[in-house]
């Protein structure tokens, strides 16, 4: 039985030994992380954007629909690809970034641009034209609802699906709704009707909105304010 | 001990000097079969349903791929209007709900089923035990199975945990998992009460197999309960998903391929001592390699180092079985163009191989930064799921079948129209998500090309991916119906295995 013995003794051990160096061992260093404040003559300020339920709402929408498997949330450094030139944020992200996400949206493929920072006012999604100045997307709530219902009408080659079921044909009653979207051409509904967000888009653009990393961190080089303004 | 007497005995027909001998061997593997014929069907039948739909899957997300509307707004109350109200109501297909519906269909149905039917049949006939009780097997597939409708349900509906690779939600998981435990406890006694010691090769990458997936998995699933938070959940979700595709479904894989291919050919494996160095080094090495899924991430350093040295050590266990199997063909290539069994699993092996070689390149920094967020990933996981792993099953399976049914397959050429659709459906599908990961990385990678131009250079694949599932669904359609040819025992009379071309004719 020795025999067996080493064996169930190999892949015991090899499976202990594979969960304690890729999960109990970076638990147990990167568990207690801690949200850094910012100290300012005595005065602390947390750095991070408190969650509203809106936001809560729209980061279950984010996952019911599955953004993650076409959008990144995370800022690889200049050693490691092109997103900083690209405008996706103005540092790489780490750990601390993500220490309040119960499921961080990572993602694995990029065949939509990186989200970590798209509700700051900074997020670009292009190189810095050399000619013109710094130019930001415009990427404001009544862009992103546009872009959930139609992708095509804002970004020409968008891969993105339509999301037409977080939406709803109305019947223009009396005034038009604030918050009905401005569509043209085809994808403008039948004269008297309008198109407004249901209340999961909603909270998916301000969930989308809420995503904000820019602060500086101190683990992070060159995530200083006065780099990260440039 | 010598290596062939810890290889499989060759079929009865290749030893007829000693025919009492040889009929008491035959005897006791008829019994062996008759008693494991129930829940490896189960498994089998049931497992090419979920094929089947996770071809569908496949087909509609390729297809959405490069037209993103496809079935975007699909809606199930406009097909059926009586689900209206139900929880029904909220399935839909867009991608992000249909994709990962497909990769659990094809992942947790497809492949777990038959590699779990497979597992159990070669450790009934390597340990030489009848399987007693083969109701607890089929109760554990249908819990397994139960679980798994359900958990593709939400994930259409939306209830998805949001984790990748692991997004079935935890009720319906422990439905998943208490089955798989019935099935695993099952394998577990039959080696327990093994009569063959010391126990085969492929015996060794089955118990790896049997007792890795339900701690990966129950542990996995565990995280995403507890919840644990940040980065560490996302690592949890990778190490997971590492752990299924590169030790379960490797270890299945292999542990055919090491049965598969001495039996048809009838000659011991060439080398049982780089038999097990590679094993060693496949199970101490393979589950550290998780971390290389995060590469360049928000991780510390040094994860991800260790994932990377643990897959170039793996060239090790690559080494080793490569040349293992395909030493032990020497002589004997003829018999790709004679036995089905063999042709899908050397075809099997090769891509293990080059599935292998790309992993690792692929690991490494300066190529990762280029391909490590492109559909690149995607090819490296078909290649190994399907064109490692499915096509070694289907090579089981047409080895299988025969010896639970007594009734040969009915047609060489539907066996051999399913290869070619699989092989090249296979090859085109990898091949064309490898060059969109290569032109979009490289795209990205370029910090004057705007992110229109990466769309625009990946998606000029994404069209043979469609074209790839359209061959394999082909493929698949055609193995289908010969299994169920093969149930309702319509095929050629038991004993003589159907080949492609008799032995002894050779191809010119």
């Amino acid at each position: 039985m020795n025999r067996s013995f080493n064996l169930f003794a190999g892949i015991i051990g090899s499976f202990a030994l594979s969960c304690y160096a890729l999960v109990l061992l970076p638990k147990q260093q990167l568990g207690g992380l801690q949200p850094q404040t910012v100290e300012d003559e005595g005065k602390i300020t947390e750095i991070y954007p408190i969650n509203n339920v809106a936001v809560e709402k729209g980061r279950a929408v984010y996952a019911s629909e599955g953004c993650f498997y076409c959008h990144t949330q995370q800022v690889r450094d200049e050693q490691n690809g092109t997103d900083l030139e690209r405008g996706w944020g103005v540092r790489r992200t780490v750990a601390r970034d993500y220490i309040f996400d119960t499921t961080p949206f990572l993602g694995s493929n990029r065949v939509g641009p990186d989200l970590a920072n798209v509700g700051s006012t900074k997020w670009r999604n292009e190189p810095v034209d050399e000619n013109s100045k710094y130019k930001p997307a415009k990427r404001d709530a009544a862009w992103q609802l546009l872009h959930l219902y139609a992708p095509r009408t804002v970004i020409k080659s968008s891969n993105m699906p339509p999301y037409r079921y977080l939406f709803e044909n109305k019947k223009i009653s009396g005034q038009r709704s604030v918050d009905a979207l401005a569509l043209t051409g085809s994808d403008a509904p039948e004269p008297g009707y309008e198109v407004v967000p249901k209340p999961a888009a909603k909270a998916l653009v301000a969930y989308l909105l809420s995503l904000d990393k820019s602060h500086p961190l101190k683990e992070v080089k060159g995530s200083a304010p006065e780099v990260a303004a440039k | 001990m010598t290596a062939a007497a810890l290889a499989p005995t060759p079929t009865a027909a290749s030893a007829p000097e000693a025919p009492s001998a040889a009929q008491v061997q035959a005897a006791e593997r008829a019994a062996i079969d008759a008693s494991a014929s129930g829940p490896v069907l189960f498994f089998f039948s049931n497992a090419i349903l979920w094929l089947l739909l996770a071809t569908v899957l496949g087909f509609i997300t390729s297809i959405q791929l490069h037209h993103p509307g496809f079935l975007a707004n699909f809606s199930i109350v406009s097909l059926l209007p009586f689900t209206e109200g139900s929880l029904l109501a909220d399935l839909r297909l867009t991608y992000g709900r249909a994709l990962p519906a497909y990769t659990n269909a094809l992942g947790y149905g497809w492949a777990t089923l038959s590699g779990m039917g497979v597992a159990i049949w070669l450790l009934a006939r390597l340990c030489r035990v009848r399987i007693k009780v083969p109701g607890v097997l089929i109760t554990g597939a249908i819990f397994w199975q139960v679980g798994l409708t359900v958990g593709i349900l939400q994930i259409l509906g939306g209830k998805t945990t949001g984790v990748e690779g692991l997004e079935i939600p935890g009720s319906a998981a422990v439905l998943m998992l208490f089955g798989y435990l019935l099935v695993g406890l099952w394998g577990a006694l039959i080696f327990g009460y093994r009569r063959q010691a010391p126990a085969y090769i492929s015996v060794w990458y089955l118990l790896a197999a049997l007792f890795w997936f339900p701690w990966t998995f129950g542990l996995a699933h565990l995280a995403v309960a507890l919840p644990v938070q940040g980065v560490v959940q996302s690592l949890i979700a990778a190490w997971a998903a590492q752990n299924f595709l590169n030790v379960f479904i490797t270890a299945i894989g292999l542990a055919a391929a090491y049965y598969l291919i001495p039996k048809v050919i009838g000659r011991p494996i060439h080398s049982y001592h780089l038999a097990s160095t590679g094993f060693g080094a496949f199970i101490l090495f393979s589950g550290l390699t998780g971390a290389v899924r995060l590469s360049g991430g928000p991780l510390p350093a040094w994860l991800i180092t260790l994932s990377i040295a643990a897959t170039i050590l793996l060239l090790v266990q690559l080494a080793t079985v490569s040349t293992n199997l395909l030493l032990t063909m020497r002589g004997q290539h003829h018999m790709v163009y004679h036995s089905p069994t063999v042709r899908f699993t050397i075809f099997g092996v090769i891509s293990f191989t080059i599935a292998s070689v790309v992993g690792l390149l692929s690991s490494l920094r300066s190529v990762d930064r280029l391909l490590h967020f492109t559909f690149f990933q995607s090819a490296q996981t078909h290649l190994l799921l399907y064109a490692f792993f499915s096509m070694v099953m289907f090579g089981a399976i047409y080895y299988i079948l025969p010896r639970l049914l007594g009734c040969e397959w009915l047609s060489s050429s539907l066996i051999s129209w399913h290869f070619l659709a699989s092989a090249y459906g296979g090859g085109v599908l990898v091949v064309g998500l490898a060059l969109s990961g290569i032109a979009g990385g490289a795209a990205l990678a370029n910090p004057e090309s705007i992110f229109s131009q990466v769309i625009e250079d990946s998606s000029r694949y994404y069209v043979a991916s469609t074209l790839a599932w359209g061959m394999i669904g082909i493929g698949h359609v055609i193995f289908a119906l010969h299994f169920l040819l093969m149930l309702f025992r319509i095929g050629q009379p038991g004993g003589e295995p159907t080949l492609f071309a008799p032995i002894g004719e050779e191809k010119h």
